[in-house]
């Protein structure tokens, strides 16, 4: 620890650009997720935020946590908003109104406001090729709203809104891949990432502010409150999805495929999976259906990246085996039974 | 100095916009607004221009750009109409509420269905509750002459809220009219730079569009009617000093041979020009008969609205809307604003003009010659349509 603290504010921006004190929930892997994009980013960026999670725990009048220039205007339309920002900064740049550099356009929003509600304002944004960065933090589900499903949550989740029953499985469809109709756009620059990676978030989404254009990254944001489990366990979540290929990272570079993580052999989801209340319902013969899903999906970013004539992604591993050990370490608490899970039941307020 | 030039009134409008050097247009097609939004197009492509023109994918991201645009200072335009009006109905209300002094042209088109692409009063009064300051124009000359007010006001920093200007779809913003078109140096002098109270701005960071629990929504919204009602000062203002230095007087209401006239007309947007035909032709025969026209929608002028038809009998509203299930919208405010009168007129409400329909000098002349009948027989409870089959 002594050594961490010596080396971490080296290897990391230390200042704060969201204040602590704000009301995310405990063990929140979206606010973790925003905070290291912020350091990522530095004092010279402009945000919007769509209506979600983050606009509620962070600007409840007359307080703000944000230390940079943020504005929430609606759900649907932060690509919108920042749209217009850019475009007033290029006119009052051109007009010697502001002093000529470039400051980086943020617009960041939740799955809902970026799979479902904000799609149309996200993709006329990136077709026109405003110079901005869109960050998707993705937890599945509208959680701001008590967790009713969106077209992020993953198939056999449970949600509020596609409950599994007598009838039902619980979430019936597949998770819509956003970084793939981002990256349809042809934009620059498109990667997902993930808040257990820390420094592979930031490197992402520094180098998706620095590419000119349009560029997009989608972070899985682990959240306890909603996927109902311990919330001590946020970080190894995050890494379980990963290291099982149901969240792989990647990147899309002018349209080349790159895998950030290669693994000789992915985890199997039911790890993932039963560490997790909304999946408690699901038998055998669903997991394996995940799993085969997982299994395709895996291959079909691999023939991808393999397709962009990337032979042998990656080498990394300093990040990999990471979480190896910190599995080893807390071996008890990950194969803790799940029904002591923390079962949160409180319902976040409406939008 | 001004010229005097005969364009199509959505060019006029455009020219307008471009004597105000604005900086950042957002705008969706949508007839009949159309011609202002490509004519800007054209002017940023060919440099006459210099501005960001933005076109967004709906018009729900056309304000929403429009809110990101004035937030981070700059001066911002956009134009719609009806159907496109409803898909910006959203953020309208952000707009307002977070005090960005956004100019809106509104070619009024009525609302579907079934779809109608031509002109009533519809959207905006849809609308009315956003929290803009909203004015309607009757003509070219007038649509030209208020989108630099609406500028100048909207962006004062006493003042601080977005502006609709309204003009009748077709009936104004199709017509080639001779317009006063004034020059750079005039309206230079007329509208200052745009010098926002706070500026989405890193090297001043700021927070817009917090949420507001209970404990604390009820004083914003008290706040910004205040702010509203309080902006009368500065609207009034605008006008004196656009009559100094471009000499075309405008008032929140406007009257025309309204002296001694014991029947008073009262009309909103385009039609006032019918009206006033026909008032000429009732005073040549001797009739007592006047014209109200109400230039400023809101906040809507009650006190001028009471001096203005003081000693007449009979008013007779028309209104290019319909407000289902009540009375019409324009009727609604006059009877609402004339009610605490001890001596008020007997007011009769005709609605007309829905979906692009003329009204004609003879259907106005029916009008007038109707409504004195329903006020004397005391059934001005009722509305009747002009011109229904």
């Amino acid at each position: 620890m002594e050594k961490f603290s010596i080396y971490a504010p080296r290897l990391v921006n230390p200042e704060e650009n969201i204040a602590p004190g704000h009301r995310a929930c405990i063990g929140c892997g979206e606010v973790l997720a925003v905070r290291y994009a912020l350091k990522a980013l530095g004092p010279n960026v402009i945000a919007a935020n769509a209506t979600g999670c983050m606009e509620i725990i962070s600007s409840c009048l007359p307080t703000t946590s944000w230390k940079i220039p943020w504005i929430h205007v609606l759900f649907e339309n932060a690509s919108a908003v920042i749209s217009g920002v850019e475009a007033a900064r290029k006119v009052l740049a051109r007009r010697g109104k502001i002093p000529p550099g470039r400051v980086f356009c943020l617009a960041m929003g939740g799955d809902g406001a970026t799979s479902d509600i904000g799609l149309q304002s996200l993709s006329g944004a990136l077709e026109r090729g405003h110079d901005f960065l869109y960050i998707c933090f993705d937890n599945e589900a509208y959680m701001n709203t008590g967790v009713q499903r969106s077209s992020s949550t993953p198939y056999g989740a449970s949600t509020t809104t596609a409950p599994p029953g007598k009838l039902s499985v619980g979430q019936w469809s597949q998770k819509k891949n956003m970084a793939a109709i981002a990256a349809a756009h042809n934009i620059p620059y498109v990667a997902t990432a993930c808040s257990s990676y820390p420094f592979d978030l930031m490197a992402k989404v520094k180098k998706a502010a620095e590419v000119k254009g349009p560029a997009y990254v989608h972070v899985l944001s682990v959240c306890p409150t909603g996927w109902r489990h311990a919330t001590d366990i946020t970080i190894q979540m995050g890494r379980l999805a990963v290291e099982s290929g149901i969240f792989p990272l990647y990147e899309v570079e002018n349209g080349r495929y790159k895998l950030t993580f290669d693994f000789p052999k992915l985890r199997p989801v039911k790890q993932y999976l039963k560490l997790q209340g909304r999946f408690r319902h699901l038998k055998d013969e669903e997991m394996d259906k995940i799993q085969k899903q997982v299994d395709k999906e895996w291959l079909k970013l691999k023939s991808l990246v393999g397709m962009a004539g990337e032979k042998k992604p990656i080498q990394v591993p300093a990040q990999v085996q990471a979480p190896a050990k910190v599995k080893a370490q807390k071996k008890t608490r990950t194969t803790r039974p799940t029904k002591k899970t923390s079962r949160p039941s409180r319902k976040r307020g409406r939008k | 100095m001004s010229h005097r030039t005969g364009l199509e009134v959505s060019h006029a409008a455009a020219e307008a916009v471009k004597l105000a050097r604005v900086e950042v247009v957002a705008a969706y097609p949508i007839t009949p607004n159309t011609h202002v939004p490509e004519r800007i197009a054209e002017m940023v492509a060919n440099g006459e221009l210099d501005a960001e023109f933005i076109p967004v994918e709906s018009e729900h991201s056309a304000m929403s750009a429009c809110v990101g645009s004035s937030a981070a200072g700059a001066r911002t335009f956009t134009a719609t109409s009806g159907q496109g009006l409803e898909l910006m109905h959203e953020v309208m209300s952000v707009a307002s509420s977070m005090r960005l002094p956004i100019v809106l042209s509104l070619a009024n088109r009525a609302l579907s269905s079934p779809l109608s692409v031509w002109g009533d009063h519809s959207d905006v009064m849809a609308i009315r509750d956003c929290g803009w300051i909203q004015v309607f124009a009757e003509n070219g000359q007038q649509t030209f002459d208020l989108l630099l007010w609406a500028f100048r006001v909207g962006e004062d920093p006493r003042v601080s809220f977005p502006v609709i200007v309204n003009f009748d779809g077709f009936h104004v913003t199709h017509v080639i009219e001779p317009v006063f078109i004034a020059d750079q140096a005039e309206v230079d002098r007329y509208l200052p730079p745009f010098k926002p109270n706070a500026v989405l701005d890193p090297r001043r960071p700021v927070t817009m569009g917090a949420y507001g629990p209970p404990f604390i929504y009820s004083e914003t919204k008290k706040a910004q009617d205040f702010a509203l009602h309080q902006a009368k000062e500065v609207m009034l203002q605008g006008f004196a000093e656009f009559e100094k230095i471009f000499g075309r007087k405008y008032n929140f209401v406007e009257t025309y041979k309204a002296e001694g006239a014991k029947v008073l007309l009262m009309v909103i947007g385009s039609f006032a020009e019918t009206a006033m035909d026909l008032v000429d032709k009732l005073r040549e025969k001797g009739e007592a008969v006047g014209l109200v026209r109400i230039r400023l929608w809101r906040p809507f002028p009650q006190e001028e609205l009471r001096q203005a038809v003081r000693g007449a009998e009979t008013l007779i509203v028309l209104d290019r809307a319909i407000s289902f299930g009540t009375l019409a919208p324009v009727v609604s405010e006059a009877k609402a604003a004339l009610y605490p009168e001890e001596k008020r007129p007997k007011i009769v409400s005709f609605v007309g003009g829905l979906g692009g329909r003329d009204i004609r000098l003879e259907e106005f002349e029916y009008m007038v010659k109707r409504g004195i009948e329903l006020a004397q027989k005391g059934q001005e409870e009722i509305y009747e349509t002009i011109g229904i089959r």
